[in-house]
């Protein structure tokens, strides 16, 4: 017993300095992850300012029943859902093609310059961005309508005034800005590709098609499932940069546009109802982390390796 | 390595190049629509090729040059600094999980990876770091939330000690007399660079990109406003500029280029990024592939 002790004080004396290496990051997670956790209970009170998130009075489930009586609730969860499917189908389809394109660049330094343009939209930020669309679709003097549109002969199209547009235009930026970043992932993957496959179905005659689904499809598949899952992690999440900048926070578009970060925002700094905004982001948070849990518990079912955990 | 053929690879190209030009076309849109004349602009709209060049925009910056500037000055100290901080965190708290010795590793390891999982959202975040921290309207906005250590970077730089560093060259050193300062500092770090770099190009690049926390927290001190900061707040507000130059005796006479302006900010902002991104691209392609596997 004496001796145990002795030699757990050794242990923590020899490693007590890396102990205190992890301080300041230990402490940075309990104060920009941990403690917020507990703040969740804030969806459950009646949120009063100056008493702050510990001393404001509890007000049960009101805020949710407020929530879903506007109908907001169903907008902004539809919105996120449905836009994160519509990425995640489009996203990978998309990303997987420009891999496999890439691969067919025989010069090394062709096949760079593809790689080096394609990654540029990944680093500009959504305030850029949303210069450029509005560049592009700005009513009176944006691109499309005065150098397309109008000289076709055609009525200009007011797109920031019509949702009716905003799916496409927010899936149309969302795979120019993210599908470098991704086909860069797959094509990495297809690199590792043992060559002697290929040649191999060379010679029992496969054509392209045939190598791309036969081979190249299955040896990617693990990289697909893994990304797939990390998304699907995050479904109840959106990009706030996307949904609040790209289409310049015009209420008109609410509509087609409006998902659950971009409510909490202006539920918290704008609208100045935290209660509701507080109960859907508590739908966020715990929805999304069982999300997590149950994606990754029925990949561990099917396929044990390919769990994120 | 082309496996499907020759004709395969001439529409691999022909399919790129398209791509390539969709990537490439829309900046070049910023920068034509920065040096259009506000009269074209008007009547024309923004254009690939301009009816009527000029440098009018740029002409106006520079009367208002002391706002931009500073704006600059703190994108700078902000990106600076919290890249800094961010690497030197990410690597003290990475370098412990590594050892394989350690009691209570996964323990770390695992309070590390479930904040990738669970989070408490932006209400009860802004509330703690305005009403705890009393960080709003301070430099310190910039910095700290959720910028200053990312558990994704923590579990990559991890990985790569842990299979990259061989526990004999840390037992040698161990046996030479260092310490586990000595020992990260002179032994580790050094044959860690590519795993460095790419923790600190990536978030060199968010905090240059951010403007979700000046938008939150920086609200009284605009004189704080990064270059994004200033450009989110022109999209509300055009004359945010004109406003604090109208002030000056220098812009008397000068008729304010508004819808041209912005552009020229935005272009501004970008050139920097653009200017050294050819040289970090390979350290970024490399990261992002580091980054995907899984920890």
């Amino acid at each position: 017993m004496q001796s145990a002790f002795k030699g757990l004080r050794r242990k923590l004396k020899r490693y007590m300095p890396l102990y205190i290496m992890m301080l300041p990051g230990l402490a940075y997670i309990i104060v920009n992850n941990y403690i917020p956790l507990a703040g969740l209970q804030l969806a459950f009170k009646k949120f009063k300012y100056a008493k702050g998130i510990w001393d404001s009075p509890w007000n049960g489930i009101k805020n949710f029943t407020y929530l879903f009586k506007t109908g907001d609730a169903w907008v902004i969860i539809r919105n996120t859902l449905g836009y994160n499917l519509i990425f995640i189908i489009l996203g990978t389809i998309f990303a997987i093609l420009v891999a496999i394109l890439l691969n067919e660049i025989h010069l090394k330094k062709v096949q760079q310059v593809y790689q080096t343009v394609v990654l540029i939209p990944y680093l500009i930020s959504y305030v850029i961005v949303s210069y450029i669309t509005y560049a592009l679709l700005g009513e009176s003097n944006g691109m499309i309508n005065n150098s397309i549109l109008v000289p076709l002969g055609l009525q200009p199209a007011s797109f920031y005034t019509d949702p009716k547009y905003w799916p496409y235009i927010l899936t149309t930026v969302q795979l120019w800005k993210t599908f470098g970043y991704s086909s860069i992932i797959y094509f990495a993957t297809i690199i590792g590709i043992d060559k002697a496959y290929y040649e191999a179905a060379v010679v029992d005659g496969a054509g392209t098609w045939k190598q791309i689904t036969s081979i190249t499809l299955p040896m990617i598949k693990p990289v697909i499932i893994t990304l797939t899952l990390l998304s699907i992690g995050r479904i109840f999440y959106s990009d706030f940069g996307l949904f609040y900048q790209v289409p310049m926070n015009t209420g008109l578009l609410y509509d087609a546009t409006n998902t659950i970060d971009t409510y909490v925002y202006r539920g918290l700094l704008e609208t100045n109802d935290v209660g509701r905004a507080s109960a859907a982001g508590f739908i966020q948070s715990v929805l999304g982390f069982l999300l997590v849990l149950g994606t990754n518990a029925a990949v561990r079912a099917i396929e044990k390796d390919q769990a994120l955990f | 390595m082309s496996f499907y053929g020759k004709r395969f690879s001439v529409f691999a190209n022909i399919v790129l190049i398209l791509l390539s030009l969709t990537c490439v076309l829309p900046l070049l849109l910023l920068l034509t629509s920065s040096l259009t004349s506000e009269d074209s602009l008007m009547h024309y709209g923004y254009s690939l090729w301009p009816r009527e060049w000029s440098f009018e925009s740029y002409k106006y910056l520079w009367y208002s040059r002391a706002q931009i500037l500073n704006a600059y000055k703190m994108t700078i100290l902000a990106t600076t600094v919290g890249t800094l901080s961010n690497l030197t965190i990410t690597t003290l708290m990475a370098y412990p999980l590594s050892r394989k010795g350690l009691p209570g590793r996964y323990f770390f390891s695992f309070a590390v990876f479930f904040t990738l999982l669970f989070n408490g959202g932006m209400i009860p975040s802004y509330l703690m770091w305005v009403q705890v921290f009393h960080i709003k309207d301070t430099f310190w906005a910039l910095i700290l939330p959720n910028l200053l250590m990312n558990g994704f970077g923590v579990i990559v730089m991890r990985t790569f000690f842990s299979t990259n560093i061989p526990d004999e060259v840390l037992e040698a050193a161990r046996i030479d007399g260092a310490g586990e300062t000595r020992t990260l500092i002179t032994v580790v770090l050094p044959l860690s660079t590519p795993i460095l770099s790419t923790i600190a190009l990536l978030s060199g690049l968010a905090y240059w990109n951010d403007w979700i926390n000046g938008l939150y927290y920086l609200v009284k001190r605009t004189d704080y406003y990064t270059i994004q900061n200033l450009l989110n707040r022109l999209i509300a507000s055009a004359d945010f500029i004109a406003n604090n130059a109208a002030n000056s005796a220098l812009t008397a006479g000068v008729t304010v280029p508004s819808v041209g302006i912005r552009m020229a900010i935005a272009v501004i902002a970008l050139v920097p990024i653009m200017m050294i991104y050819p040289f970090l691209q390979r350290g970024f392609v490399k990261g992002i592939v580091i980054g995907s596997v899984k920890g």
